[in-house]
């Protein structure tokens, strides 16, 4: 491939698995409770400041099993907290439950960290310079879709085979009618929440090695773009989220590249500032996707009984 | 019930927030208008840092014969330029007689009208963009200004790194890395820059690596905020982005000796002070900031010397010559008196011209250690 746009296509690619490890959370929890969850992106940023203090103290190899388990325990407590007693309330109720839950955290770690950008423990191994195709980049960004995509399809295995996966297609189907038949919604919709958190942990290990530092809106965007990849995939659906948040990782990476690429075709001479322009990218496409199929790529019909 | 209990909770908070000061001298106020979180908040703390050693080492000051005891008063403008008139407002409302501050030049651009409205003189302490005090009446400041921070720079880089295309990388709607980038641009001939901007919230930086190194550049420019620049240095060092990084008095942060240490990346920057200046100011205020264990974390866990702590250091005693000439702390009287102020500090010495900005005519160049992670000094530039 052109050794020119290469280096922007790995990058893209590395960019949307971290997306997409963040967008099942939101596209799970949709699919089951209906809530977009405001506070999944924070609870990425959480785990990575759990990891800078958790490292500075203890060996790698406990801090990351700990990260996961703190942050999974994190997401559980949430759920447990802040949602299911609102289980009977009005869905907006929930909504800005979750909003307020998304400030709390960002303001205790604005408080806990005091607001300064703290550096995220390298990790050895994955965070090494190695040479692909000729470029140089980090081990971290090669190895994170593969990691994403296995991931997934242990996901979507455990989602289609087991017996906890059947339950959570019933409730997402029809959340009275799976209780009646003897679902135990609770359950289910807390280990959704483990799910999601435990995916959102990795997630934010890989974020994080490959650009380290952490302050308490470090999950504002990077949450930001993961929803927009759900919606993009379509909310509810696991492959679409996946598909949606390479997609943008991929495009974003494109674009904030695309004067250079031109310039080094000649296709153009002088810079024309497109680069300004990538996040810009993410909304419209966001847009022009709830006008045109609201239900996103691969989205689930509604079929509204009269 | 529940309503009693939430009428209790309610005043519970109100009375602990209100003040209960009892002092022996009269007080007199100094705003610090700094930003302690967002973007800017390592330096903005570092810049606090400065002053607090100040305090605490002169925490008196006579005027017109009276000794007043000398107050910071703290607001937070959390590095965003729609939440600095707020933050001025509030050091107002408390009755500040000056302010020191900010760290970055568009919160200070931000807050100028309100400081100007409530006739309420502001010292710059690092902030370098010429709109701070030109378009503000009530705006002076201390440090040198970007158009000869960008001209050294470019200087520099030409006639030291050899240079001859540069790639500048600045955050949108940023006065202060997109006022600087222009002003190197201008200085360095804006058909040999590349000149690219990033949006809020960014953390991905390796694009903007490799456009500056698939044009070919040799010297890559970003007098960005210490955040973005630690997610720059890592990526560079990862990408060998082969070529030296230059930026401007921000980068003379803990933030980059930490990111950029063990990594093979070349770092240049210009600072207002380089340590070693004046050792028995250093040994002291070092000494201050490992002893205190508040102070140590906000200079970033080590007692490396920030130029702007020092500036910091300098803006307090300028404070105090105001209070002292206007002799009263009516604002008003202060602001009357700034311009024909003039004190000499550990930085060089300080006066101001007729906008309100020093008269400053060199800058330290220093560049980075990344074996022992402190800064090297590379010479003193000057612009004629």
């Amino acid at each position: 491939m052109d050794k020119t746009i290469l280096p922007y296509i790995i990058s893209g690619i590395s960019v949307g698995g971290q997306y997409a490890l963040i967008a099942i959370g939101y596209t799970m929890v949709y699919g089951i409770l209906r809530l977009i969850n405001f506070a999944h992106g924070d609870v990425f940023m959480v785990s990575g400041l759990l990891m800078v203090y958790l490292a500075a103290a203890l060996p790698l190899t406990v801090a990351i099993p700990l990260v996961i388990i703190l942050t999974v325990l994190l997401g559980f407590t949430i759920e447990r907290v802040a949602y299911r007693p609102l289980r009977t309330a009005p869905r907006m109720s929930v909504m800005i439950s979750a909003i307020g839950v998304s400030y709390l955290l960002q303001n205790l770690a604005l408080y806990i960290t005091g607001g300064l950008n703290k550096n995220y423990p390298q990790i050895p191994w994955i965070s090494d310079r190695v040479t692909v195709l000729g470029m140089e980049t980090s081990r971290v960004t090669i190895i994170t879709p593969f990691l994403t995509i296995i991931l997934v399809v242990l996901l979507v295995l455990l989602i289609n085979h087991t017996k906890i996966g059947m339950a959570m297609r019933a409730v997402s189907l029809n959340f009275e009618t799976s209780q009646l038949m003897g679902i135990r919604i609770n359950s289910v919709i807390s280990a959704t929440f483990i799910i999601g958190t435990f995916l959102a942990a990795v997630g934010s290990m890989l974020f994080f090695t490959n650009y380290p530092g952490v302050v308490p809106t470090s999950g504002a965007m990077p949450g930001l773009k993961a929803f927009v990849a759900a919606v993009f995939g379509g909310i509810g659906s696991i492959p679409g989220a996946v598909i949606g948040a390479f997609i943008i990782g991929i495009c974003e990476s494109l674009i904030k590249g695309l004067d250079t690429i031109l310039i080094v075709n000649g296709t153009i001479t002088e810079q024309i500032g497109l680069a300004t322009f990538s996040d810009a990218f993410t909304f419209v496409l966001l847009i022009i996707i709830l006008v045109f199929k609201p239900t996103g790529l691969f989205g689930e019909k509604t079929t509204d009984k009269v | 019930m529940k309503k009693i209990l939430a009428v209790a909770l309610v005043l519970c908070l109100v009375l602990a927030l209100a003040p209960m000061a009892f002092a022996d001298n009269p007080v007199v106020k100094i705003g610090v208008f700094e930003p302690q979180s967002g973007d800017n908040g390592a330096g903005g703390k570092q810049e606090i840092l400065g002053m607090q050693y100040a305090n605490m080492l002169t925490p008196t000051v006579e005027i017109d014969g009276t000794t007043y005891d000398v107050e910071l008063v703290y607001a937070d403008n959390a590095s965003a330029n729609d939440k600095a008139p707020t933050a001025a407002q509030s050091l107002i409302s408390s009755g500040v007689s000056l302010v020191l501050g900010s760290y970055g030049s568009g919160v200070s651009i931000a807050a100028g009208d309100t400081f100007a409205a409530a006739e309420v003189p502001a010292i710059g302490v690092t902030c370098t963009n010429p709109q701070v005090t030109s378009e503000c009446d009530v705006y002076f400041r201390i440090c040198f200004l970007d158009p000869f921070q960008g001209t050294v720079l470019a200087n520099f880089a030409k006639s030291e790194l050899n240079a001859t295309k540069a790639y500048c990388l600045a955050k949108q709607g940023d006065d202060y890395s997109g006022g600087l980038c222009n002003y190197f641009i201008e200085a360095f001939g804006k058909d040999n820059c590349v000149y690219e901007q990033f949006p809020e919230g960014t953390s991905d930086f390796s694009t903007y690596i490799t456009n500056a190194q698939n044009q070919g550049c040799d010297v890559f420019f970003s007098p960005v905020s210490t955040e973005a620049a630690a997610q720059i240095i890592a990526k560079a060092n990862t990408q060998a982005i082969g070529m030296p990084i230059l930026a401007g008095d921000t980068w003379d942060s803990n933030v980059i000796l930490n990111a950029a240490k063990g990594t093979d990346v070349k770092i240049c920057v210009t600072t207002f002070y380089q340590e070693g200046a004046d050792p028995e100011f250093d040994k002291g205020i070092k000494e201050w900031i490992k002893s205190d264990a508040t102070a140590l974390a906000n200079n970033g866990g080590n007692d490396e010397l920030a130029a702007v702590t020092v500036m910091g250091y300098d803006a307090y005693y300028v404070a105090l010559e105001a209070l002292k000439a206007a002799g009263s702390v009516d604002p008003a009287d202060v602001l009357e008196v700034i311009p024909s102020v003039e004190y000499t500090g550990v930085t060089g010495n300080i006066a101001f011209d007729d906008i309100g900005d020093a008269l400053r005519d060199s800058a330290f160049v220093k560049s980075c250690n990344t074996e022992t992670g402190v800064w090297d000094f590379v010479t003193v530039a000057t612009v004629k």
